[in-house]
Formats: C-alpha cells, structure tokens, sequence
C-alpha cells in the first residue's frame, strides 16, 4: 500500500470516528440513565421512530413541501440577485445608486422581517417563498457584485484587443468571470434558507420539516424531533451536494483540489 | 488621430496580399508613424506625463524591441499602438502599403488566457468575435496550437498549463487572427530564464515564417537583442525615445549565435551605459517621492 492510500485510510477513519464517538458516548449515558432518556433518547432508538414516521406518510410530505419551498424561494431570490449584482458590477451609477440600499438590507436578520412579509403576502406559501427570496436576494446580489468588480482587468483588456462589444465583453469575460463568486454568493445563500425556512414553519405551524420539530417538541415527542432535526441536517447536506454538482457543471474550469 | 481599425476576418493571407505585402517592404513605407506622442494621467499629486515627445517610425516586417527603465512608459506607448489607450499629444498614423489601416494583436504580460476557455477555445477567441465559423475557427486553433506544440492540449483548461505553456497559447492567440502587427508587452517577464529562452527561441522561428511587424516591449536588454532589428531604449518617466540601436545579427537567429557574435558585448555595453543613466535616475526620484 503506498503512503498515500495509507494516509487517505488514515484520513477517512479520523474524519468518521468523531461523530462516532460522540453517538456512542451519547448512547451508552441513555442507556444507562445517566442522562434523562425521554429528553436524550439513545441514538439507536431513532431508527424505529424514523420508519414508523415513514410509513406514516407525514414526514416525507414534510420534506417534500419544505425543500419545494426552499428551491423555489431561492430560484426566485436567486436569479434576480444575479441579474442585478451583474448589473451593479458593470455600472458604476446603478452601484452607487443601490449600494446603501443594499448594504443596510443585507444586515438585517431577515426571519426579523417576517411579520412584514406576512402583512404583505399573506400566511400562505407566498409569504414563505418571499421570505427565502428575500433573505438571499441581497447575499447574492452582493457576491455577484464583487465577483464582476474583481475580474482581472486585463482580460477585459484581451476582450477590447479583439474588437468586444460591450454585449460580447459581457458574456465572453464579465459573466464567465464572476461565476466562481456567484457560487460563493449560492452557496451561503442556500444555508440562510434552510434557516429561514425552519424559523418561518416554526411560526406559520402548518407544514413542514420545521412544523414538524416544534410540534414534536410541544407535544413531547422527543425522538419526532430528534429525526426531524437529522433530516433538516440531511436535507442542508443533498441540496449542498446539488449545488456542488451544479457548480461543476458549469465551471469544469475550475481546479478541482 | 488613430483611425479606426477595420478587422477583417482573420484568416492566412492570400497570395495577393502576401505581394502587397512584400511591396510595402521593399517601399519601406512606415507602418507605424509616431511623432511627438503624449500621454498624461491624472493622478493624486496632479498631472504626470507617462511619456512625452515619442518620435517612432515602425516599418512593416520589422521587429521592433523597446527597452526602457520599469515605469517608463513602455507599456503605455504599446496600449495607445493597440488603441486601448488614447494620447493626449502628438500624432500616431496606423496605414499600410494599400492604405488601410493595419489589424493588430496583442500578448500581455502576465494573466491574459481566460481560464474558463479551453485553449483551443482561448486560441479562437478572436476568430469567434469575427464571426468565423465553428469549423474553420477549430482547424486554425489547430493549426496554431501545432506551431506552438501545443497539439496536445487544445482541450485542456488553462490551470492545467505551466506558466511557458500559457504564455503560448497567449501568442497562438494573438497570431490565429493573422494580424498585421504583433505588439508584445513583456510577454516572457514571468517565466524562468530556461522557459524564456525556449519561447524566445520559439518566437524567432515563427517570425521567420510570418515576417509580420512586431513591436515588442521588455526590460531585458539580452532579449530586446536577441530579437530585434532595431532596439528603441526610452528615457525614464517621462518617457521619451533616447536612442535607437541597429541590430547587425544576421537571421534566422539563434540564441548562441547571436551570444557568440562579437558585436554582442560591445552592443550590450553601450545600451547598458544608456540605460544606467535613466535607472538610476528613475531610483532617484522614485526614492525622491517616498521620502
């Protein structure tokens, strides 16, 4: 075996054990009630509790409605941040303009502006795919933004060499260059959603994967939520795994480390 | 006035033009007519003249090498020739033998090949904005890529190149629009001196086969005479022309022969002395600034 392999073995099974551990050590305190089993059920436990919510049919209608709400509230977030980050970033007036604008939105913890969403939407599914929309609009808007403003200019200067328009400086150099920032901007962006999306089914409590954990956690069925909160984790890392097929997609240019 | 460049489409020449071309060499018509040539920039300590009062003729075919201190103006007076910059004083006239005005290309120092093209795609990239065809786009980046030997890679991604490799495909670029002057702004300034002298040696033999008009800017006084058919050194900032050198090797060059010539040392001395001059002058008044 070469110390190569041997050193990726090593690597994989450090990267695995810790969780491991610290599932082992949780579930050896349950079962011996040394820490209280109805708030820290023992990990093995879930499993039982996890068929039976699947058979039941209720928790995959609850992640099927939440990851809809979260792929569509970050389409619509998403594709208009782009279209105007592109925008400020190409244009000094329209930056200047909307910077403040933006700059103030983006401090703001957007689940704070939920009332105001509901005012104007509604406690329908428009409100929950306006509060996605708008809590990653100004993320990407902004990533977007500085993904234009750091392009190399000297390959704006090859473009103008060979007779770019200004449309073909924009789609042969400034798209293609911000690209890479433009994922940056994505990638946080789809983690404010899942927390947007879990705070919002909190509240609204009608459906959903964040319906489900408060509810469980009002009705004390602690091990409901247990496996709601494993599947919020398991739903953040399948839609990572998207983005990141996505991203490949469309930058095979990129070095891959 | 810089007339307006007309790009036509990019690719081998007729033989009709090749004649129009041999025509204006023998008529030694300037290619390039600089005179009195400026440049000012606006800066925070107020106005500073990048270069001033460049008087430059560049006949067609000729390989023209520019040295001068670092912030001399080179790369400047190099950006107005390709108009991506504008003078502020003098006269440039851009006309060929037939009257039109002379298609360029350039080679920049440094990060120039888009690393989201493939090379062959890099190499194209003119050609595309021509509007080429895809087929006829394709068979010129091959034909390119095998001058610069990179056949191999045409469809690699520029981060899997070595800086030399780069640096080629930034020429095979340049070349695949089939320009009438070549303009190379320290094209080898990154590369190791090994690599340089390969790409060096590689540029020759292509010029040979091209004989385009090259105006090519470098601070390595060794390269600018391995090269060029005249050697135009610049003052410091402002930069202006101080002298310029005949280069008496005979071609096709190569890197020993031309080391080898006993013209060689003697040449390198008397630029050196020249440039000495205005380095150390450059040193001064940059320290000058600082303090």
């Amino acid at each position: 075996m070469s110390r190569r392999t041997r050193r990726r073995i090593y690597e994989i099974t450090l990267t695995i054990s810790a969780p491991l551990v610290l599932l082992a050590i949780w579930e050896m305190l349950s079962r011996t009630e040394r820490i209280d089993p109805i708030f820290w059920p023992p990990p093995s436990s879930l499993w039982d509790t996890f068929t039976k919510m699947v058979r039941e049919g209720s928790l995959i209608d609850d992640v099927r409605v939440s990851t809809i709400r979260i792929i569509a509230g970050f389409a619509i977030g998403a594709i208009p941040g782009i279209a105007l980050g592109l925008a400020m970033g190409l244009f000094w007036p329209i930056r200047v303009f909307l910077m403040p604008i933006a700059s103030a939105v983006y401090a703001i913890p957007k689940i704070a502006i939920l009332p105001l969403v509901i005012i104007a939407f509604g406690t329908g599914e428009e409100s929950k795919l306006a509060i996605i929309a708008l809590s990653i609009f100004f993320l990407v808007v902004l990533n977007t933004m500085s993904g234009v403003l750091t392009i190399d200019p000297s390959y704006k200067d090859v473009a103008r060499n060979f007779g770019a328009n200004r449309f073909e400086l924009f789609y042969t150099v400034a798209f293609p260059g911000a690209l890479p920032a433009i994922f940056t901007g994505l990638r946080l962006a789809l983690g404010f959603a899942l927390i947007v999306i879990v705070g919002t089914e909190f509240v609204s409590q009608t459906s959903g994967i964040g319906r489900l954990v408060w509810e469980s956690w009002q009705t004390l069925a602690i091990k409901k939520m247990y496996v709601g909160l494993i599947v919020i984790a398991l739903m953040g890392y399948v839609l990572t795994l998207g983005l990141d097929l996505l991203e490949r997609l469309v930058l095979p240019w990129r070095p891959t480390n | 006035m810089v007339p307006a460049t007309s790009r036509a489409i990019g690719l081998p020449k007729s033989d009709a033009s090749r004649e129009v071309a041999a025509a204006q060499a023998a008529s030694s018509l300037p290619l390039i007519q600089v005179k009195n040539l400026g440049r000012r920039f606006e800066t925070q300590n107020g106005w500073v003249d990048a270069i001033q009062d460049v008087d430059l003729d560049v006949k067609a075919g000729e390989f023209c090498v520019i040295v001068g201190p670092s912030g001399c103006g080179k790369t400047t007076l190099l950006r107005i020739l390709a108009g991506l910059e504008r003078s502020t004083s003098g006269s440039l006239s851009l006309i060929d033998a037939a009257g039109a005005a002379p298609t360029n290309a350039m080679v920049f120092q440094g990060r120039s090949v888009f690393p989201w093209l493939t090379v062959s795609q890099n190499v194209s990239y003119g050609l595309k904005l021509d509007g080429v065809p895809r087929k006829e786009r394709s068979n010129r980046a091959a034909e390119l890529l095998n001058l610069v030997g990179l056949s191999k890679f045409s469809s690699s991604f520029p981060h899997q190149l070595s800086e030399g490799m780069r640096q080629r495909v930034s020429i095979a670029r340049a070349l695949a629009v089939d320009p009438d002057l070549l303009l190379m702004d320290e094209p080898f300034g990154a590369l190791d001196e090994q690599t340089r002298f390969l790409l060096q040696e590689e540029v020759l033999r292509i010029w040979e086969e091209t004989r385009k008009t090259v105006v090519f800017v470098t601070h390595s006084i060794d390269e600018a005479m391995t090269m060029a058919d005249r050697i135009v050194v610049m003052s410091a900032q402002p930069g202006t022309v101080l002298r310029i050198f005949e280069v008496p090797f005979k071609r096709p060059r190569e890197l020993t022969s031309v080391r080898s010539d006993p013209h060689f040392a003697e040449l390198f001395s008397e630029i050196w002395e020249l440039l000495r001059v205005e380095v150390t002058r450059a040193r001064a008044s940059q320290e000058g600034a600082r303090s």
